[in-house]
């Protein structure tokens, strides 16, 4: 096919039945080409890395050992996870109380979480008292919102209250703890942090876990 | 009987717009990929709906793959001379005793996973055969030995004064200890701040961040 065209008709007409001598073109036949270029874009294609990799930012407090240094938060504003074997988040609101008909530990999953910190946040909004809250953290964070052009500034610090203590069992994956990191933001939550679990904690999920059937 | 000339048609089409495309699919894929390189472990992170990028310098790495094996890399492109002054801090604290040889290898090495009493060896291995060399990853679970600490405070140490971000990549399957004994060893070299490599997810419809985002638009 790739060859230059030959000499055409030579003159006189050739009687019925004479084939006429191919005309060959000049075109160039494409077809390897094109096959090479598609098995190079295939290996492109499957080598691209694609998906860049992003990064959450995670800041973690100085460790103290003076109980007066600890940073205090209020009772009724805390909501407590704690993360378990196999995607299982338990948690309870304020102090964890397990005595006969006050239980408050409760046990939801990965998916059912959002909905109880979206719950509590909006239960703390509503309880709200300025009178119970340092004014002038109130005003910086007020001030901080309107700077950031939140139409809903008057209401940013209504939710100070609000803190979220993540505290993962030796079970958790790492993948729950991103999770429920990732969570905070989804939510806005402002205050939440990362603590060690207690042993009363620990003994509660490891009875639950073994009470359940596999 | 004259005979009616039927116009002969080609059954080939005119192939060139098609080549045409191909071959500048092919351009855009040379020129926007970006080989990754070849990574002793395979780790899958979990995602997260933060979308800022992962720095590729300055940064020192702490992988924890899916059996909770802990490993350090320094990323460091626009300087070389970060990993002599990290390996020499190393070499110093720990009585090492490494060759120059060995140093000098460090640059090359993509992945160190070995407790101290093995890095001499890791190190005379040539920086593509490590590949293949099963690491057991730097000791990190026992508080009393958290080999990390001296990485850390070598890396701290060499970018002294300079921005550095310590960046945690976990794979999702690994277990929490393992993340918090990372950052043990982060804490105890006075460093409270890091960034956690992840996949990027799609946000949530209708949740809090999601309309602030909406807003900003």
């Amino acid at each position: 096919m790739a060859s230059i065209e030959g000499g055409g008709d030579s003159g006189h007409k050739k009687g019925p039945g004479v084939k006429k001598a191919k005309k060959l073109s000049t075109r160039v036949d494409m077809t390897p080409m094109v096959d090479l270029g598609f098995l190079l874009i295939t290996f492109f294609v499957f080598t691209a890395t694609m998906s860049t990799p992003t990064t959450l930012d995670l800041n973690m407090p100085k460790d103290v050992d003076d109980d007066k240094k600890k940073t205090e938060v209020k009772q009724s504003g805390v909501l407590t996870l704690m993360l378990g074997k196999g995607n299982q988040v338990y948690y309870y609101e304020g102090q964890l109380q397990v005595a006969e008909g006050v239980n408050n530990f409760k046990q939801t999953t990965m998916k059912g979480i959002r909905q109880i910190i979206i719950d509590k946040k909006t239960e703390v909004i509503s309880r709200f008292n300025p009178a119970t809250v340092d004014p002038k953290s109130c005003e910086d964070e007020k001030a901080a919102a309107k700077k950031k052009g939140d139409p809903n500034w008057e209401n940013a610090c209504k939710d100070m209250d609000f803190v979220v203590i993540i505290k993962p069992d030796e079970d958790a994956t790492y993948k729950n703890t991103v999770d429920i990191l990732d969570e905070m933001t989804i939510n806005k939550v402002k205050r939440y942090a990362m603590v060690k679990l207690l042993k009363e904690e620990k003994e509660l999920i490891k009875a639950t876990e073994a009470s359940e059937p596999k | 009987m004259p005979s009616i000339k039927i116009p002969r048609k080609s059954t080939d089409t005119d192939m060139t717009p098609f080549v045409d495309i191909a071959f500048l699919i092919l351009s855009f894929f040379i020129m926007a990929t970006k080989f990754k390189p070849p990574e002793p472990v395979e780790i899958k992170t979990p995602g997260s709906v933060l979308s800022q990028k992962m720095p590729e310098s300055n940064a020192v790495l702490i992988a924890t793959d899916s059996t909770n094996k802990v490993y350090f890399t320094l990323l460091s492109e626009k300087d070389p001379g970060k990993f002599d002054a990290i390996i020499n801090g190393v070499n110093e604290t720990q009585k090492l005793g490494l060759t120059p040889a060995q140093i000098n290898n460090f640059k090359k090495t993509y992945m160190v996973g070995v407790p101290f009493a093995g890095l001499k060896q890791l190190l005379d291995i040539d920086a593509k055969e490590q590949i293949n060399v099963k690491q057991p990853g730097i000791p990190v679970m026992d508080s009393t030995n958290n080999q990390l600490f001296w990485w850390i405070q070598a890396s701290k140490n060499a970018f002294a004064g300079e921005k550095l971000i310590y960046l945690i990549k976990g794979d999702g399957n690994s277990k929490y200890p393992a993340f918090e004994a990372v950052i043990e060893a982060l804490k105890k070299n006075e460093e409270f701040k890091y960034s956690l490599v992840t996949s990027l997810d799609d946000i949530p419809a209708g949740s809090a961040l999601d309309l602030e985002q909406k807003r900003l638009k």
